[in-house]
C-alpha cells in the first residue's frame, strides 16, 4: 500500500510540471494568433502569406499601432505562432492552446482551408475572431459558424472564369477534363466547376481527384490521352500542381488550355521552366492587376490602408521577390482585422463582428465584404483574375489575362503550341 | 488504341521501379524471415542521398547510384548489428518493433534536419516520342536500371559462392554452419543488401518524382502488396509482382475511377494472405 | 491466484488526474488530460489482444476509424445523441472484429500484422471514394449538433466526462479480464497456441472474443474524439502512426500487464507535448520515440512495469 502512495506522489509531481496558464494584465498589446505551414508541403504558399502578415504588422507597428477607442491609444500588435507541419493533427491542438495559453485577442487562419476548416471549429468553440485567409472553400461557411470572415474569393467562384476565358476563346472547344486534390479546397473548387461547366455546355469527360501527396500522375495522364479534351483544369495546392503540370509537359499532352490552381499563381512556379510556359491559372491577386483609390472613389466605396505600389516596393525590397497573391492574402487579412477593431473602437470579439458585417471598403486587394446569410462570414466583395505564363525576352512572366479590360496581355493559344 | 499503348508502356516502366523498390522487403523477408518495417525509410534515405549527391557533388541518380550501393550496404549491415542481431530468435513483435523503431529514428532525424518540404532532382533529359507517345528518358533510363539490378542480384545469389551460402542459411542456418558458412556474417549482408537496395531504388525514384521525406511510406505499402504477389526470396517475383501492380494502376486505371486502385491493391493484399497463409511462411 | 492491488491505486490515481482540470479551472490541463485519457483506453484495449493474447494487431487504429466513422455519421445525419452513436460506433466495431477476426486470426505473427496494415489501408481507401461519408475530405459538424449539449463549450465538458467513464471501464475491463478463466485461456495462447488448443481450450472463440473486445474501446473512444474534433476524414481516423503510437504505449509500459499501458500511456503522451511545443525538439520526437522504443526492445522486453516487477518481488501484487 505504501508504494502505491510513493508511485501515486511521483506521478503528481510529474503532473505538476504542466505550468501555469498565464494571468489577465492590463492591455497593452493586441495579440494575434495562427499557425504557418513553415514545413510541408504546403509550405511555399504559406511562407508567402506569412511574409504579407509580417508586412502589415511591421507596417501598422511603424504607425504606433492600432487605435482602439475606448482605451484612447494605440495598442502595438503581437505575433503569436505555431507551425503546424501542413498537417491536420496538430493545428486544432495549437489554436487551443493560442487561444488559452497564448492569450489570443484574435486569430488568423492558417493556410489551406483544410486547416482552416479544423481551426474554425477551435476558434467557434472558443468564441474567438478568426479571419480566414489563404482559405477558398464555400463549406466553412455553410457549418452555421459565427466568427469566421473569409478574406479570398471562395471556391465557387474560383475556376469559372476559365471556362469563361475558353468560350470567349474557342467556342468550339467542347471537352473539359477536371483533375483535382482530395481537399477542401480542390474539391469544393471542381464541383462548382463541373456545375458551371455543365450549365454552359462544356462536356465534362474526366471528373476525378488524386490523393494528397501525389507525386505520379501517369494514370490521370493515360486517361487525357484517351479521353481527348480540349482543356484540363483543376490542381489543388503548389506542390501537386507543379508536379501536374510539368508530367503534362513531359507526356507532350495535346490540349488547348490547362488552368491549374495556386501552383502557377505562386512565382516559384517558374523553376520548372517551359513546362510552366502558357499554363493559366485563377489568381486572388496580381501585381498587374491594381485597385486604386480612383476605384474606389468609382464605385462609391471607402478607400482604407495602402496602395499597391506600396505594398510591391516594400515587399519586393524586404523579400527578394515580386509578391504574389498568398502574399497580398496576408496583407489584407491583418488590414481588414485592423480596420473592424479601428471601427470597433474596442477589442471585444462580439463588436468586432459587428464592425466586421458591416464592412464594405476597398483595399490595394480589391473590394472586401461578408456575406450576411446563409453562407455567414464568406467574401462576397472580392473578385478573381486569370494568369497565364508568358515568355518576354526570353524570361518567364504572369499575364493577367482575364477578365476583359483587365487584361495585360493577349492569352496565347492553344497550349500545345509551345511543342 | 495510342491511349493503351501508352498505358501499358507507362505501366510496365513503373512496374519496373515498383519491382525494384520492392527487391530489398523481398530478400530480407525472404531469406532472414523479418519484415522490414523501416524498408521505407531507407527508401526516403536513398532520395536524399540522391538529392545531395545532384546538388554537392553534380552526380546525376543514375551516376549516384553506384555510391548510394556502397553507403547502403555498410548503413545496412551496421543496423542489422544494432537493431536486429540481439532478437533475431525472439517472437516476431520484436523483429516488427525494431525495425520500426529503426525507421522512426531515420524518419524524425530526416524531419529534423530537412524538414518535410517537397523536393525534386531536375536533371532535365527531356522526353523521346513515337507516334505520339511520348516517355521522359529518365522514366526509361529508370526501367534498365532495375532490370539491370534485378539480373546482377540474380547472378549474385545463383552464381557465386556467397549468394549460394546466402540462400543455404535461409534455408536451414545450423545446416549451413555446419558446412562452414559464418552465419552472422551472411545474415548481415543480406540484411545490409535489401537495405542497398532498398536505398538504391529510392536514389532511382528520385529522378523520375519529387519526394519528401516520408515518401517513402507509399513504396513500403506497395511493396508488401507485391512481395505477396511474386513471392518470396527471389528477385524475379518480386520484378513480377512490381509489373502487375504497375499495369494495374496504370491500364486498369483508364475504366475505372483511379482512387479505387489502392482498395484493390490491399484487398489483394489481405485476401492472397489468407488464402495461402501457410504458403508464404512455410515455403523455405 | 490472489488478487493483487493494482486497482487500489490505479482507479483513484485516475479519477484525481480527472478532477484536475475542474480544480485548476484550466482548459488546457482538459486538453491535454483528453489526450491522456484517449492514450490510456487505447493501449489497454490494444493490450488485451497483443498483449495478453499475442497477435500483434499492427493496424489495430481501423476500429478507433470505424467507431469515428459510424458514430460521427449518425449524429451528423439523424441527430442522434453522443452516448447512443458511441455505442453503436463501439459495437460495429467489435462485429466488424468478430467478422474480420474469423479470416485474419488464423494467421500468425508477422503474417497477421501485415494482414492487419492491409485491411486498415484497404478500409481508409474505401471510406475515401464513399461519397456519402464525405470522401476524402470528410464530414463536418454544423455548429448547432452542439446546442442539444448547451453549446460548444459544454459539450466539450460533455465529451471529457465520458472519455473518463469509458477509460475507467476499459481499465476494469482489462483487469478482470487477466484475472479469469478467459484471461488464464489468452495468456496459454500468448505462451504456446498449439499447446492450448491440446489443452482443451477453444482457442478460436477466445481469441475472436479478444479481438472483439480490443475492438470495442477504441471504436467508442473514437466517437467521442471525433464529437469534439467537430470533423473526420479518413487520413485522421485511419492513420496508421496512431496504431504504432498506440503498440509503442503498450510496449513502453509493459505488455501483457494490466498498469503497464496506462503508465506507458501517460508518459508518451507527456513526453510528446513537452516535445511538441519545443520547437527545437518538436521535429526530434518521432527520433527519440524511435530510440526508446528501440532501446525497450533491445533490454527490456517487459517494459517498466515488466523491469519494475523483476527488481522489486515486493511490488508485484501492486503491478500486474
Amino acid at each position: 500500500m505504501k508504494r502505491g502512495f510513493i508511485v501515486w506522489s511521483v506521478l503528481c509531481c510529474f503532473f505538476l510540471s504542466f505550468g501555469f496558464a498565464k494571468g489577465a494584465f492590463a492591455k497593452s498589446k493586441i495579440i494575434i494568433g495562427f499557425t504557418v505551414s513553415q514545413t510541408g508541403k504546403l509550405n511555399a504558399e504559406s511562407k508567402e502569406q506569412f511574409n504579407g502578415m509580417e508586412l502589415w504588422k511591421d507596417y501598422v507597428n511603424k504607425h504606433g499601432g492600432i487605435y482602439v477607442k475606448n482605451l484612447h491609444k494605440r495598442l502595438p500588435v503581437e505575433f503569436r505562432y505555431y507551425d503546424d507541419e501542413s498537417s491536420k493533427d496538430r493545428v486544432q491542438q495549437l489554436y487551443v492552446r493560442l487561444i488559452n495559453q497564448d492569450g489570443a485577442d484574435f486569430l488568423i487562419s492558417p493556410y489551406s482551408s483544410g486547416l482552416t476548416a479544423s481551426s474554425a471549429i477551435i476558434a467557434e468553440q472558443y468564441g474567438k475572431v478568426m479571419l480566414a485567409t489563404g482559405a477558398a472553400s464555400d463549406g466553412i461557411f455553410s457549418k452555421g459558424y459565427t466568427h469566421i470572415f473569409q478574406i479570398y474569393t471562395p471556391a465557387s467562384r474560383y475556376l469559372t472564369g476559365a471556362l469563361d476565358l475558353l468560350k470567349a476563346r474557342d467556342p468550339k472547344a467542347k471537352k473539359v477534363a477536371i483533375i483535382f486534390e482530395q481537399s477542401n479546397f480542390a474539391k469544393a473548387v471542381a464541383s462548382a466547376a463541373k456545375n458551371y461547366a455543365e450549365k454552359k455546355g462544356f462536356k465534362v469527360v474526366i471528373f476525378e481527384s488524386y490523393g494528397k501527396g501525389t507525386t505520379d500522375f501517369t494514370s490521370f495522364l493515360n486517361k487525357i490521352a484517351e479521353k481527348k479534351p480540349d482543356a484540363i483544369i483543376g490542381g489543388g495546392h503548389f506542390a501537386d500542381g507543379e508536379t501536374f503540370a510539368k508530367q503534362i509537359f513531359e507526356q507532350r499532352l495535346k490540349v488547348k488550355l490547362v488552368s491549374l490552381l495556386v501552383a502557377p499563381a505562386v512565382p516559384k512556379f517558374a523553376e520548372i521552366g517551359n513546362a510552366a510556359l502558357y499554363v493559366t491559372a485563377p489568381s486572388q491577386w496580381e501585381p498587374r492587376a491594381k485597385f486604386t483609390k480612383s476605384t474606389a472613389k468609382r464605385l462609391g466605396l471607402p478607400w482604407f490602408g495602402v496602395s499597391a505600389n506600396w505594398f510591391i516596393k516594400k515587399y519586393s525590397k524586404l523579400y527578394g521577390e515580386t509578391p504574389g497573391y498568398h502574399a497580398a492574402g496576408g496583407f489584407a487579412a491583418g488590414l481588414v482585422l485592423q480596420k473592424a477593431i479601428e471601427d470597433a473602437g474596442c477589442l471585444k470579439s462580439s463588436k468586432v463582428i459587428r464592425a466586421l458585417e458591416n464592412m464594405d471598403l476597398m483595399t490595394f486587394y480589391g473590394r472586401i465584404k461578408f456575406d450576411k446569410g446563409d453562407y455567414y462570414g464568406r467574401q462576397v466583395g472580392h473578385e478573381m483574375v486569370y494568369l497565364q505564363w508568358q515568355k518576354k525576352d526570353s524570361k518567364l512572366e504572369k499575364e493577367v489575362i482575364w477578365p476583359r479590360g483587365a487584361e495585360s496581355a493577349k492569352l496565347i493559344y492553344p497550349y500545345y503550341k509551345k511543342f | 488504341m495510342e491511349a493503351w499503348i501508352g498505358a501499358i508502356l507507362s505501366g510496365i516502366l513503373l512496374g519496373l521501379v515498383y519491382g525494384l523498390a520492392a527487391m530489398g522487403l523481398n530478400l530480407i523477408w525472404g531469406v532472414i524471415n523479418v519484415i522490414n518495417l523501416s524498408h521505407g525509410a531507407f527508401i526516403a534515405l536513398g532520395m536524399f542521398s540522391a538529392y545531395f549527391l545532384f546538388h554537392f557533388a553534380g552526380l546525376n541518380p543514375f551516376i549516384a547510384v553506384a555510391l548510394v550501393l556502397i553507403i547502403g550496404l555498410i548503413i545496412g549491415m551496421g543496423a542489422y548489428f544494432v537493431a536486429l542481431h540481439r532478437v533475431l530468435d525472439a517472437p516476431e513483435l520484436s523483429t516488427l518493433l525494431s525495425t520500426y523503431s529503426l525507421s522512426l529514428i531515420i524518419i524524425g532525424l530526416g524531419t529534423f534536419i530537412f524538414t518535410t518540404n517537397p523536393r525534386a532532382i531536375d536533371i532535365g533529359l527531356g522526353s523521346i516520342g513515337v507516334a505520339g507517345i511520348y516517355i521522359p528518358i529518365s522514366k526509361i533510363l529508370t526501367g534498365l536500371f532495375s532490370v539491370l539490378f534485378t539480373v546482377i542480384l540474380y547472378l549474385f545469389l545463383y552464381k557465386t559462392w556467397t549468394g549460394k551460402a546466402i540462400r543455404a542459411v535461409s534455408m536451414n542456418k545450423s545446416a549451413a554452419e555446419f558446412m562452414g558458412v559464418n552465419s552472422i556474417f551472411i545474415l548481415s549482408l543480406s540484411f545490409g543488401i535489401g537495405i542497398a537496395l532498398a536505398m538504391i531504388a529510392g536514389c532511382l525514384i528520385a529522378a523520375i518524382f519529387p519526394f519528401t521525406i516520408l515518401s517513402g511510406s507509399v513504396y513500403e505499402l506497395k511493396s508488401f502488396v507485391i512481395c505477396v504477389l511474386g513471392g518470396l526470396g527471389s528477385p524475379l517475383g518480386a520484378l513480377i509482382g512490381g509489373l502487375i501492380l504497375g499495369l494495374l494502376e496504370n491500364v486498369f486505371a483508364l475504366k475505372i475511377p483511379v482512387g479505387y486502385i489502392p482498395f484493390i491493391e490491399f484487398m489483394i493484399l489481405v485476401i492472397i494472405l489468407l488464402v495461402k497463409p501457410t504458403g508464404l511462411i512455410t515455403k523455405r | 491466484m490472489k488478487r493483487g492491488y493494482t486497482l487500489i491505486w490505479l482507479i483513484p490515481l485516475i479519477l484525481a488526474i480527472s478532477l484536475l482540470p475542474v480544480i485548476a479551472h484550466s482548459v488546457i490541463y482538459r486538453e491535454t488530460i483528453f489526450l491522456i485519457l484517449m492514450y490510456i483506453t487505447l493501449a489497454v484495449s490494444l493490450n488485451i489482444i497483443l498483449g495478453y493474447t499475442g497477435y500483434v494487431s499492427f493496424g489495430h487504429i481501423v476500429f478507433y476509424g470505424i467507431g469515428g466513422y459510424t458514430s460521427f455519421y449518425l449524429m451528423y445525419r439523424f441527430g442522434v445523441h453522443l452516448i447512443l452513436a458511441m455505442i453503436m460506433g463501439g459495437i460495429l466495431s467489435a462485429i466488424i472484429a468478430l467478422i474480420v477476426g474469423e479470416a485474419v486470426l488464423r494467421l500468425r505473427g508477422a503474417i497477421f500484422a501485415i494482414a492487419t496494415i492491409g485491411i486498415n489501408e484497404a478500409i481508409k481507401s474505401l471510406v475515401t471514394n464513399l461519397q456519402f461519408l464525405g470522401g476524402a475530405t470528410g464530414m463536418f459538424f454544423n455548429f448547432k449538433i452542439y446546442k442539444t449539449y448547451g453549446g460548444a463549450a459544454k459539450a466539450i465538458w460533455f465529451a471529457y466526462w465520458i472519455m473518463v467513464v469509458v477509460t475507467i471501464i476499459c481499465l476494469l475491463t482489462s483487469y478482470f479480464i487477466k484475472n479469469s478463466k478467459f484471461g488464464y485461456g489468452l495468456f496459454s495462447i500468448r505462451e504456446d497456441e498449439d499447446a492450448a488448443v491440446v489443452l482443451g481450450v477453444n482457442t478460436k472463440r477466445f481469441k475472436s472474443i479478444a479481438f472483439a473486445i480490443s475492438a470495442f474501446f477504441p471504436g467508442l473512444v473514437g466517437a467521442i474524439f471525433f464529437f469534439k474534433a467537430g470533423n473526420i476524414e479518413p487520413d485522421d481516423a485511419f492513420h496508421l502512426v496512431k496504431s504504432i503510437e498506440m503498440i509503442f504505449m503498450v510496449m513502453l509500459g509493459g505488455f501483457g500487464t494490466v498498469s503497464g499501458p496506462p503508465i506507458g500511456a501517460l508518459l508518451y503522451e507527456r513526453l510528446k507535448g513537452i516535445l511538441l511545443i519545443n520547437p527545437l525538439f518538436k521535429n526530434l520526437h518521432m527520433a527519440i520515440t524511435g530510440f526508446i522504443l528501440l532501446i525497450i526492445i533491445l533490454f527490456a522486453p517487459g517494459g517498466i512495469v515488466g523491469w519494475f516487477r523483476n527488481r522489486f518481488k515486493k511490488l508485484r501484487s501492486l503491478l500486474e
